[in-house]
């Protein structure tokens, strides 16, 4: 699984207050979601990346906070391709699988990078490559039932596909 | 194996589990609150039919409780119409409070259980020794359907609070001491144990606090080993069987960590991180807007008792507003028995019924630009409370009450008169 995008870089502790304020909760429409991403930290975000393949790229503790799903829900749906940042709030990480957001965890891209690099995660064989910089480094791996979620495109699909194969308990 | 390890284990069917290791727990209790109308349509979208078991599922509308916009009020409908239809016997509708004080007080929480809801702050339940840990809408839905989740069993962090607790100082500021030390990641992916001789003296309500921002330093859940003072508060709502599980003599705890609490003063933590805490004689003299006493961690009896003590026979200053919102009808009904609420609402406080209110910055008094705020609440994010332009400092309900009522950030030994215990 290929990853392909721009680096736009973020600092330490973005809580999913600043990914998805408190005030848009109520919404349920995932399209609509994505219109609030990051909209506590860069009003605008989802606009400004319409036509872009960005990739976010965060210091420690990206996402930390509230359970709020509508966090990882609002980064996919505004096109964001991946985050990778040093460190994860442990929820948001969980979120971000289920809903097929890919999530990379590694320490060493982030001092090197800067806006606008081209990077290339391939997930599968955990490797990151700054493309611009000529850097490439290696990601840790998944353990195989978490993987299976993410690379399966989320929970919801990778439940659907247990129940095609007679492997749900409903 | 740690106790949190043989609850897992119990929990997935295993003689044993290491930290690390993934395993699929069943689940005792599972809690939807009213922001995540998520729950259901992944639910649905799953393929979900019926509720594994509706005995262990509950609802709470607490967030938005009572609905402040259309919005908000057809979520909570489609969330009513789900538990009635479900069978689901647990509905805590808005007249109830906020989930983590309901749940206790409903009997829905026992030592060694696995509760998990959608709502981070769910490392509370360590106090009664369960392991509670907060998730998002979707791992809910699949617990809906199938009564499991998967885990990665946590390494665990013991913290020793060793000495005395200081008259004037209260749970919260313990806990923001200890994430001036430990950090907002200092526990990420793991658990905390709290241990020691302060942890024994205190309430359930006080060890609620320090389980509840757990969560603020990163960990996935909390333990403090059950006692009498655990038992005599869940048999009180609880008539259930349950066991207390051990650590084994030979666990080896990831790290440990000793706080001396003796000399500890209130705390306040700045905008906008909740660990860039300072003792409040450390803390810059600041004009305050709006004081709030209330949630999951400031919203208690002990914690609305601290704010009437102060705040008593007194008036909060004219440029303040005080809103206490307490955390649960049982909390309400017993703060006005004593006559908390009534001294509060005399002095000139907003009260508003029980729920989260203005934490989440989503009604029941939200901030405007360039406010400024002192909260018994738990996060001081940007925005969090309303404007991203607002400024918010943590502080515990006594800290808050003494600043509602000189109208500045105040310690509340120098406005607690009698020399009593806050």
């Amino acid at each position: 699984m290929l990853v392909k995008g721009a680096v736009w870089k973020v600092g330490n502790d973005i809580d999913t207050d600043q990914i998805y304020p408190g005030k848009y909760l109520y919404e349920t429409d995932p399209k609509k979601i994505g219109q609030f991403a990051l909209a506590g930290l860069l009003p605008g975000f989802a606009q400004q990346i319409e036509d872009k393949d960005v990739i976010l790229v965060a210091g420690h503790n990206f996402g930390c906070g509230s359970s709020r799903e509508h966090a990882a829900i609002a980064l996919r749906e505004a096109g964001v391709k991946a985050v990778v940042a040093q460190s994860f709030g442990r929820i948001f990480f969980r979120n971000a699988i289920n809903l097929g957001l890919p999530v990379v965890e590694c320490g060493d891209l982030y001092a090197g990078a800067e806006d606008g690099d081209e990077l290339l995660i391939d997930l599968r064989a955990g490797i990151l490559k700054n493309i611009t910089k000529g850097q490439a480094y290696p990601l840790g791996v998944l353990p195989p039932a978490v993987a299976e979620i993410m690379f399966g495109g989320g929970l919801i699909d990778y439940y659907r596909r247990k129940i095609a194969d007679g492997e749900g308990k409903f | 194996m740690h106790a949190l390890e043989k609850i897992l284990a119990r929990a997935a069917g295993v003689k044993e589990v290491r930290a690390g290791e993934i395993v699929n727990a069943k689940v005792d209790l599972a809690e939807v609150n009213d922001l995540y109308l998520q729950v259901i349509k992944s639910f649905y979208e799953m393929g979900g039919k019926k509720v594994w078991d509706p005995n262990k599922v509950a609802f709470v509308l607490d967030h938005y409780a009572p609905a402040p916009t259309i919005k908000s009020a057809a979520n909570q409908k489609v969330m009513r119409e789900f538990v009635w239809e479900q069978g689901i016997p647990h509905l805590f509708d808005i007249n109830a409070g906020v989930c983590h004080q309901v749940m206790p007080e409903a009997g829905l929480v026992w030592p060694g259980m696995v509760l998990v809801a959608t709502d981070s702050h769910t490392t509370t339940h360590g106090a009664f020794g369960a392991f509670g840990t907060g998730v998002g809408a979707t791992d809910l839905a699949t617990i809906l359907i199938s009564g499991e989740l998967w885990f990665r069993v946590p390494e665990v962090i013991k913290v020793e609070l060793e000495g005395k607790m200081q008259p004037g100082t209260m749970a919260k500021d313990v806990v923001m001491h200890l994430l001036a030390h430990i950090g907002t990641d200092g526990a990420v992916y793991k658990a905390i144990e709290y241990t020691g001789p302060v942890v024994e003296a205190m309430s359930v309500a006080e060890r609620m606090v320090i389980c509840n921002m757990a969560v603020e330093m990163g960990a996935k859940t909390t333990y403090i080993h059950p006692d009498d003072t655990t038992l005599a508060y869940i048999r009180k709502y609880c008539d259930r069987d349950f066991d207390i599980l051990e650590t084994d003599p030979d666990y080896q705890y990831s790290a440990v960590y000793t706080f001396d609490i003796s000399q500890l003063e209130p705390q306040v933590a700045l905008p906008h991180s909740v660990d860039r805490v300072v003792p409040i004689s450390e803390a810059p003299e600041v004009e305050v807007d709006q004081v709030f006493i209330g949630t999951c961690t400031g919203g208690r009896v002990e914690d609305i008792a601290a704010a009437a003590k102060i705040l008593a026979g007194k008036k909060v200053h004219p440029k303040t507003r005080l809103i206490v919102i307490p955390a649960s009808q049982e909390v309400l009904l017993e703060s006005m028995k004593l006559g908390y609420i009534q001294a509060l609402i005399e002095a000139g406080a907003t009260l508003s019924t029980p729920g989260c209110g203005p934490c989440l910055g989503a009604h029941e008094g939200v901030l405007a630009p360039g406010e400024v705020c002192v909260t018994a609440s738990n996060r001081n994010f940007p925005g969090r409370m309303g404007s991203t332009e607002a400024s918010i400092y943590l502080a515990s309900p006594a800290t808050a009450a003494a600043t509602a009522l000189t109208g500045k950030l105040t310690d509340p030994r120098t406005v607690w008169e009698e020399g009593g215990e806050v």
